[in-house]
């Protein structure tokens, strides 16, 4: 496979600059809670500005090659190298994981969680960095793997410590889950790589060397990675971790789980199981279409039974997920593409989504949607914000979330030819019925939390003036400090300037999609040529 | 062949010019406005409400100059080629790409789309004008007009969209701006429902429409919608029954978008929104999308559904829109509310385009899309108006109204125009259009559809003329008597309901709207916010009629509503809609009756046409060889139009004036006449009273979809699914890690305890007794599981390697 290795420090350097600040924190007394702050901004942001560097210099006519590849010795012992490189597949999500960290830090300004204590906290959001960051440009699969479960442990503390009342269940929940999987999936790389002739964990080599394993052993190690990443992505069943999770973690733990870490699962498949095996992934594909439709249709309706807007928005993950799953299943360049779009627009449009959760849960102190009512009256902005970001993740064309699963449904009534055309057909119908579903649960949601007169328990009034007053408020929306209503106040300037590049790029996304598109497809394409020669199929 | 090659070529022109060239502009306007709107409308001395307007005109400009560029076209070809074959002006940049293969956005300027840009800017234009007197004041004024304009700019993008992704751009977006629109004053839950209603429900629509466009793109491998007009017609797909199942699943989008049976019912109670947003969206504009989208890629649904093949009676699209005509015609009988009436009439209207569709009558049915806009959004204008000024914001017909027609002679005016147009009264534009439809239906062996085109013809007419007379004549009730200055004879009965408050939205906030303050529920019950002071100044000739906002884009519509109808009305030999749109079709036009009987009858500019095709046709065998295989697919020309055909129509029409007339004076002023035994039916008769019932309940549909449906999938199924999720799928997960703790914990107790750790450090009780207490903090138990669950994945890999080496 042909490279390019210049500027190949650029990687590494935007991979590992989280540690410094990390290391700086670490000489910092707990106590000096704002310097805390600064670095993590400042070294998040250098981190992004290493990234947008690399937006720069990243060569779009070759997006389909490696780019800025580096192949040094790392462990010879069990030949696994610090093998890196950066292509139109990677490229996308390597970045939204800097600019969401960058976003998030900013956040945290005056959010931070009840529990306190910003050093740690921050500190394990820098790392976390390090192992997003990593795992979308490792080339290696034990790097992969290291960077796979460096995430792990910095947000099972983030949950456990800064979580909500059931923390402690939740992390741990998450932990053991995803362990579990990633024991498996552990297991099918070691299988993978003594069935290649144990000579290197290049993926380069894999790709070479995979689809020439015996047909029944490349479905037997492709199902222990689908466990792997079907944990993380996460694929119905598999899924239960996920709203627990979601639902105590601190906003910026949603944010960053729902944004970043999900698409670890995603990514392994396209990058690593689906590629390294082919003929183990056509065997698959059935499997995963169908249960990415169950996962949409299902996960729908558990957002329609949820009383909490933060698990409602959870239990969505599993409905859009469904999604990219159902486009990688099709095995075309169409519905690879799509899911990749997908990927990022769910990044931004879920993440926007906890973020408003995470503000309403400040404000109100409260996410049961049966007390929240009349959200645009009090705080307009927010309510519009909340609006915004439901008619995106209902796939309103024109905004991100429709360039996941609009060509995701394209490609899968024209899926590969090598899989069962009928079936994933019939898939189709139903994923669409998921989109109808979307638009019940998201605008339900909007109607009863936004619509309306806010509740008595909110209004500050007292009988009978309730109406007149919340009119007035409408009229001169800043009226409320007067009122005595401090905590219900509308988005404050540290929340804009952390949100206002989501909102932008789920527009300018949804515009403009080629923007993503043209960097994708060529990568896309070449990986789905590879795939057909490895299964047979024209 | 290379003759042939040539041959075609010189028959097709091209279209040119700069405004067509430059027509993209014409949605980009507007869409910039609205964000113009959004950022700085509050700002703006008018709030926002002059950009609306600015890049409404602009648009409209650029629409009218694209118009002409292709009247021009049309013109300079037919002069070189003697037939109307000019190409669409296509342009295309690359939206998005997959597979190598690129989606395009851009434009695609034929004669339907044309058509479709110069309607919506215009009456855009009309409705944002008249909309800074009728929201004048309210509190969400700046959004009233961003939402405007980004529906114009949806709208404007679906109708020039050259491919099917930019079409469903175009139309989610007009969705969404309905339901933003209708939800306007979301304060109240009705409002909020509505919406949600709406939106919903075209969404279920919607599903037809993204799985229909996947398999366009599997039989045609394209989206371009003249690549899939043109593989259509020439039949170069491999299955039939794939393309019927496409024009199915397009067709439901259609159902849901354009308020048909069974998905109509979102349409009257979108009334909930502002009067200007029923009038642009809800008749004149968005509803008609779906009727646009056969009409677009119509040989799609002309060839998927064998329409016209010899022998066929019945079809989807027919059927659908035939059906549509009946019932919402029958259900505007039992309205009080005049927008509700207006609402049903236009689902029925709907219903007749899409049955024109359905038996073949495409420039018919198009044509009707064009007049119906007029005189539609006239008549919606023309309630709100009249509640404007007249009936305190109520738009009940029998509490508020009545007698109104001396003090408001510009509403009155237009609204009787409009509505002759509507029903179809000769020389009004209705008339060319409505009938053209219903003579096409008889004329292509269509005979049910023929018989239900005259039936909703009469049933039109009679419960329009009702409305009228409700309106407009009679003693003046309610906030008309108030108006009228007159004292409220109907008092007695209809005050008991409505005077006393007891449900303000009823009376007062009948169309949802809300006072800024808490006073104004007088004993009337009537909002006094907008005091006449308030108003703008009314035309001159018109003192006592609503503001000039209201007044001139009335006068406008007025007369369009009649004009309009000229530019093809077959009963006068014009044909010149026909000519400028029939290129748009996609398949030629099968001229069968060429030397006929009627010929003679036909004006003189149509038979050079046809003279012009047939000599085209008569050159060399590949010519002949090719008309005879798109003879296959083609469209029957349209009828001949003769006062004969005409008759049948227009008798019940006329009866229907006589028979709803005097049933209203009969009814509603108890005046005697022939009709008198008639009032009080429903009471007498038990069929008469289950038919009512019927009616007034919608045929149940509104119960099926929210107390069945939606509710089971709300709370049942949803909850199910849930109950599942948490004590089937979740208990395993929870089984597996308590099971694993088990387990961990007798090893621990047992093995590491029992065995190795006292035979290791016996003495070390103490430091047993911490790592007790240790067990219970958390991450202690993670590096057990952890432990635990990588032994066993090790296990498992040495299997597996074991098992397959």
């Amino acid at each position: 496979m042909e490279v390019l290795t210049n500027d190949n420090w650029i990687l590494t350097v935007g991979t590992f600059l989280p540690l410094a600040g990390v290391l700086l924190m670490m000489f910092i007394p707990a106590a000096e809670e704002v310097l805390h702050k600064q670095i993590a901004i400042l070294t998040s942001g250098a981190t992004l500005a290493v990234g947008i560097w690399t937006l720069a210099i990243f060569d779009y006519d070759q997006s389909e090659k490696l780019q800025f590849f580096v192949n040094e010795e790392w462990i010879s012992v069990i030949k696994s190298g610090y093998t890196i490189g950066l292509d139109g597949i990677s490229l996308p999500l390597y970045i939204l994981s800097m600019a969401v960290t960058f976003l998030v830090a900013i956040y945290t300004w005056n959010n931070m969680p009840d529990a306190g204590n910003p050093k740690s906290f921050l500190m394990l959001m820098l790392v976390l960095q390090v192992g997003m960051a990593g795992s979308f440009i490792a080339q290696d699969l034990i790097l992969f793997f290291v960077f796979f479960e460096v995430v792990l442990l910095p947000m099972y503390f983030m949950i456990g410590v800064w979580g909500g009342e059931q923390r402690q269940y939740a992390s741990l929940k998450f932990f053991l889950y995803t362990m579990f999987g990633s024991a498996l999936m552990l297991v099918a790389f070691l299988a993978l790589f003594f069935q290649t002739g144990g000579e290197s964990f290049s993926f380069a080599h894999l790709y070479a060397e995979g689809a020439s394993i015996a047909d029944n052993t490349q479905v037997w190690i492709f199902a222990g990675m689908f466990v792997g990443f079907a944990v993380k992505v996460p694929m119905f069943p598999f899924h239960t971790w996920l709203p627990d999770a979601h639902t105590q973690a601190p906003t910026q733990g949603s944010v960053i789980l729902a944004a970043i870490l999900l698409k670890l699962g995603t990514y392994g498949f396209v990058r690593i199981a689906i590629p390294m095996l082919p003929h183990g992934a056509e065997e698959w594909a059935p499997v995963i279409g169908v249960l990415a439709v169950i996962g949409i249709i299902y996960g729908a309706l558990g957002c329609l039974a949820q009383t909490d807007m933060k698990r409602l928005i959870a239990f969505s993950s599993v409905a859009h997920m469904g999604f990219v799953m159902l486009g990688i299943s099709t095995l075309t360049p169409l519905g690879i593409n799509a899911a990749l779009f997908g990927m990022v627009a769910h990044g931004l449009i879920t993440g926007m989504l906890f973020f408003v959760a995470g503000s309403v849960k400040h404000r109100y102190h409260t996410l049961e949607i049966k007390r929240l009512s009349g959200m645009l009256i009090q705080m307009p902005r927010l309510g519009w914000i909340l609006g915004f970001a439901a008619m995106a993740s209902l796939g309103l064309p024109g905004l991100a979330g429709f360039w996941g699963e609009f060509p995701a449904i394209l490609a899968s009534w024209n899926p590969n030819p090598a899989l069962d055309q009928d079936l994933f057909r019939a898939l189709t119908v139903i994923a669409a019925l998921g989109t109808v579903l979307a638009a019940a649960y998201l605008l339900w949601l909007y109607q009863r939390t936004a619509f309306g007169e806010p509740s008595e328990e909110f209004s500050g009034h007292g009988h009978g003036h309730g109406a007149a007053h919340s009119l007035s408020a409408a009229a001169n929306a800043h009226d409320d400090d007067a009122h005595g209503h401090a905590d219900i106040h509308d988005v404050t300037p540290i929340e804009w300037i952390a949100w206002t590049p989501f909102l932008v790029a789920i527009v300018v996304f949804g515009v403009y999609p080629q923007l993503m598109f043209e960097v994708m497809d060529p990568a896309v394409s070449q990986l789905v040529e590879h795939v057909n020669a490895g299964i047979g199929a024209p | 062949m290379l003759l042939a090659a040539e041959e075609t070529s010189h028959a097709v022109g091209e279209a040119s010019g700069w405004f067509i060239e430059h027509a993209w502009l014409i949605p980009v306007i507007p869409a910039v406005a609205f964000f113009l709107i959004i950022f700085f409308g509050k700002k703006m001395p008018r709030g926002g409400s002059e950009f609306g307007i600015a890049s409404m005109l602009a648009a409209f400009a650029i629409a009218a100059g694209t118009a002409w560029d292709w009247i021009a076209s049309i013109s300079d070809h037919k002069k070189v080629a003697g037939n109307y074959e000019v190409e669409a002006l296509i342009k295309q940049w690359t939206w998005w790409q997959s597979g190598g293969t690129e989606f395009g956005i851009g434009q695609h300027i034929d004669g339907l789309a044309v058509m479709a840009l110069i309607l919506v800017a215009f009456i855009s234009t009309l409705v944002q004008i008249y909309s800074t007197e009728y929201v004048r004041g309210d509190r969400r004024y700046t959004h009233f007009f961003a939402s405007l304009t980004l529906f114009s700019a949806g709208m404007l993008t679906m109708v020039l969209a050259p491919n099917m992704v930019q079409l469903i751009l175009g139309w989610e977006i007009m969705g969404l701006c309905s339901f933003m629109l209708i939800g306007h004053w979301w304060e109240e839950l009705p409002n909020a429902k509505a919406a949600l209603k709406a939106f919903f429900t075209v969404r279920v629509g919607d599903m037809g429409l993204l799985v229909g466009t996947a398999m366009l793109l599997g039989i045609f491998g394209t989206l371009d919608i003249k690549g899939i007009n043109e593989l259509a017609a020439a039949g170069e797909f491999e299955s039939k029954s794939m393309l019927m199942w496409a024009a199915v699943a397009l067709f439901i989008a259609c159902i849901g978008k354009s308020g048909q049976f069974p998905l109509h019912t979102w349409l009257p109670d979108a009334m909930a929104g502002p009067t200007p947003v029923s009038s642009l969206l809800h008749s004149s504009t968005m509803v008609v999308a779906g009727v646009f989208l056969v009409a677009r890629i119509y040989p799609v649904f002309h060839v998927g559904l064998e329409i016209n093949i010899d022998g066929q009676s019945f079809n989807l699209v027919a059927v659908i829109g035939g059906i549509t005509v009946l019932i919402a015609a029958l259900l505007a009988f039992v309205q009080n509310d005049i927008k509700k009436v207006l609402a049903y009439s236009t689902v029925s209207q709907l219903g007749y385009m899409m049955m024109g569709l359905g038996v073949g009558a495409w420039t018919a049915s198009v044509f009707h899309i064009f007049t119906h806009a007029f005189f539609k959004c006239a008549l919606f204008l023309a309630a709100g108006s009249i509640s404007h000024t007249a009936s305190h914001h109520s738009f009940d017909m029998k509490k508020d109204m009545g007698g109104i027609w001396r003090k408001m002679p510009v509403t009155f005016g237009v609204w009787m125009i409009s509505t002759a147009a509507l029903c179809g009264v000769p020389f009004f534009s209705g008339f060319f259009s409505k009938d053209e439809i219903i003579d096409s239906a008889k004329h292509y062996d269509y005979t049910v559809f023929y018989i239900v085109g005259i039936v909703g013809a009469f049933m039109t007419t009679a419960y329009m003329t009702r409305a009228t007379y409700l309106t407009f004549f009679g003693t003046p009730r309610g906030g008309a008597a108030h108006f009228m200055g007159v004292e409220d004879h109907s008092a007695h009965d209809a005050h008991e309901v409505h005077g006393h408050s007891a449900h303000p939205e009823e009376s007062e906030h009948a169309d949802g709207h809300l006072p800024d303050d808490d006073h104004g529920h007088g004993a009337h019950g009537h909002d006094d916010h907008h005091a006449p002071a308030h108003h703008s100044r009314p035309l001159p000739f018109a003192p006592t009629d609503s503001p000039w906002q209201i007044a001139a884009p009335l006068l406008i519509l007025g007369i369009l509503a009649i004009g309009s109808g000229y530019l093809n009305a077959p009963a006068l030999g014009i044909y010149w809609f026909e000519h400028h749109t029939e290129s748009s079709i996609g398949l030629p036009i099968a001229h069968e009756e060429e030397g006929g009987e009627e010929h003679s009858e036909e004006a003189a500019a149509a038979e050079g046409e046809e003279g012009g095709e047939e000599a085209a046709a008569a050159e060399g065998e590949e010519g002949a060889a090719h008309s005879d295989d798109a003879a296959i697919y083609s469209v029957p020309a349209p009828p001949k139009f003769k006062w004969v055909n005409a008759a049948p129509g227009l008798g019940l029409v006329a009866l229907g004036f006589v028979v709803s007339l005097g049933m209203s004076m009969a009814v509603f002023e108890r005046k005697k006449n022939p009709f008198t035994p008639l009032v009080g039916l429903t009471q007498r008769s038990k069929i008469a009273r289950g038919g009512h019932t019927v009616l007034v309940n919608k045929y149940g549909l509104d119960s099926l979809y929210e107390n069945i449906i939606v509710r089971a999938v709300a709370y049942p199924i949803s909850k199910a699914a849930y109950w599942v999720n948490q004590n089937v799928i979740d208990a395993i997960v929870n089984g597996a890690g308590k099971s694993g703790k088990q387990a961990g914990d007798m090893v621990y107790r047992y093995i590491d305890q029992g065995l190795v750790d006292r035979a290791v450090n016996a003495s070390g009780t103490a430091a047993s007794e911490s790592g007790h207490a240790a067990q219970s903090v958390q991450s202690g138990k993670v590096n057990q599981y952890g432990a635990l669950l990588f032994g066993a994945a090790a296990v498992g890999a040495i299997v597996l390697i074991l098992t397959n080496a």
